[in-house]
């Protein structure tokens, strides 16, 4: 038992408050899906929050859709040029697109522009009071405020992942189409050729599991904001990136489980 | 008006009974041993210096907190025997005016005042809703600011629209939290004045924490001085102000002159 002034740890300050933050979060978690299924379920909240979502994100994911396209189209080319195989652009990127990149860049856009608004948000009005004037009101501030946000990010990320890619696939016929003749019928038939329900089956589970993990890890950050402004900003930024490390480590992940039920 | 006040007060009904209540904060020792009463229309200010535990006395009777120990009885229900439902029924009955008001940014004055309302009672006509929101602004003189943002209001409006909140639920007690810090001296009369004339119409019962005298001697009729964790004094502002414990005549001599 380590002691720090008056204070008595376990192991050490801050490997104790790691595991307190470890064990906390399970419990926001599990705190999620009793609220969650349980009345009153405020569906008007959540559709505003999928409408928030969507439009702050809609234009960047375009943007960044489209420029993933190009650039990836435009990096592969050359390697399939040397093995004469360039009429596998479109497949090569039907299967990239969709398995991968449009599930990812999706949900690292959000993580950053939507998980670091709901995490501000949050933390402003927990530190403002505001949380606690809805407690006293009688109104469950977890199921207005949290529910509804982690509903909202896990509806809206997986349609706006199937957009990025939509998006992503006429970013690469745009660079396609400029270096030989083919048709945009002919160029979306080849590159869907490869994909199975698998993969159609594994992007949705990717943004699904992503668009909550940016809604539980902002919401629970913003929720538990203290010590003012410095404490909200300080939230923010863990959300960004603890949201982020857990998308990349779950990409991880699912890919394992995908690919063992692939060739099981 | 003292008069009236007087009337208003029941004093065979206790509305609010605190017995050996302590609190800590790890090795901190905030509330130590609290007991008070307050009877059904009175108005209790609860005095002390910063830090000496009277925001975290409001917060646990509005069950904001938890006691480490000790009892809270509210309208007759003991709170930390209540199921939460039972103490959001119990919150309904009760209204929390905060220190920074936390009004909500992300609504202007009308849904601040319609949210606690239509969140909590289903079904009510649009006509019912805009009338309990223009009786509550009219009561606290804000009804021509119907259509503002919180953002937009000064820092009196916002104490008064955060009053008009907890007043559109008709609360039988009243929480108060600093109802003046922060304000000058003409919008404090007005802020003051206005806790007397929600208690008188609304029929209320209250606490009001402060560390400002003219507001606890202009709005109460019994004054609690907190000091170090325990009420060391309990009466009329004339019997706290005359006391002659010496740590109460040292808060008093800082700050008032009768």
């Amino acid at each position: 038992m380590n002691t720090v002034g008056t204070k008595k740890y376990l192991f050490s300050k801050e490997i104790d408050s790691y595991f307190e933050g470890v064990y906390n979060g399970y419990r926001f978690t599990i705190r999620f899906f009793k609220e969650a299924f349980t009345s009153p379920f405020h569906f008007r909240e959540i559709i505003n929050q999928c409408f928030e979502i969507g439009l702050k994100s809609l234009s960047l994911i375009t943007l960044t859709g489209f420029i993933v396209g190009v650039v990836f189209t435009k990096q592969s080319r050359p390697s399939l040029e040397s093995f004469g195989a360039v009429s596998w652009l479109p497949s090569l990127m039907g299967i990239a697109i969709m398995r991968a990149l449009g599930p990812l860049v999706t949900s690292l856009i959000c993580a950053g522009k939507v998980g670091s608004s709901i995490s501000a948000e949050l933390g402003s009005m927990k530190v403002t009071e505001q949380i606690d004037a809805m407690e006293v009101s009688a109104i469950n501030p977890f199921k207005y405020l949290v529910v509804t946000r982690v509903m909202a990010t896990t509806i809206s990320i997986p349609i706006l992942s199937f957009y990025c890619s939509f998006i992503g696939l006429i970013g690469s016929y745009y660079n396609v189409s400029n270096e030989e003749a083919t048709s945009l019928q002919v160029f979306y038939h080849n590159a869907f050729t490869n994909i199975s329900f698998l993969d159609i089956f594994s992007s949705v589970t990717k943004a699904l599991v992503y668009g909550f993990t940016i809604g539980i890890v902002s919401s629970y950050k913003g929720f538990f904001a203290t010590h003012g402004t410095r404490g909200v900003g300080k939230a923010t930024n863990q959300a960004v990136i603890l949201s982020i490390f857990l998308i990349f480590l779950e990409e991880v992940i699912i890919v394992q489980i995908v690919n063992w039920i692939r060739y099981f | 008006m003292e008069k009236d006040k007087i009337q208003l007060i029941n004093p065979e009904e206790t509305v609010i009974k605190i017995e050996e209540l302590y609190k800590s904060f790890g090795e901190l020792e905030v509330l130590k041993g609290v007991d008070l009463t307050v009877q059904k229309g009175e108005n209790l200010a609860v005095l002390g210096r910063s830090g000496s535990g009277k925001s975290v006395l409001i917060k646990i009777l509005a069950g904001l907190l938890k006691p480490d120990r000790g009892n809270v009885t509210m309208l007759g229900k003991q709170l930390g025997q209540l199921q939460p439902k039972e103490l959001d029924e119990l919150r309904l009955r009760m209204g929390f005016s905060f220190q920074s008001s936390a009004l909500y940014d992300g609504m202007s004055v009308f849904d601040n005042l319609s949210f606690p309302l239509t969140m909590n009672i289903k079904h009510l006509s649009r006509k019912q809703v805009n009338d309990a929101v223009e009786e509550a602004l009219d009561a606290v003189g804000l009804i021509d600011k119907i259509e503002r943002n919180p953002e937009e209001l000064s820092g009196g409006q916002r104490k008064r629209l955060g009053i008009a909140r907890t007043l559109i639920m008709k609360p039988e007690i009243m929480l108060y939290d600093e109802p003046t810090a922060g304000l000058d001296p003409v919008t404090c009369a007005e802020i003051n004045a206005l806790i007397v004339e929600v208690q008188q119409q609304y029929k209320t019962s209250s606490i009001i924490i402060t560390h400002d005298l003219t507001c606890a001697k202009n709005t109460c009729e019994r004054i609690a001085m907190l000091i170090d964790g325990t009420f060391l004094k309990i009466g009329t502002f004339e019997d706290v102000f005359n006391t002659d414990e010496e740590q109460i005549k040292k808060f008093f001599s800082y700050n008032f002159t009768l």
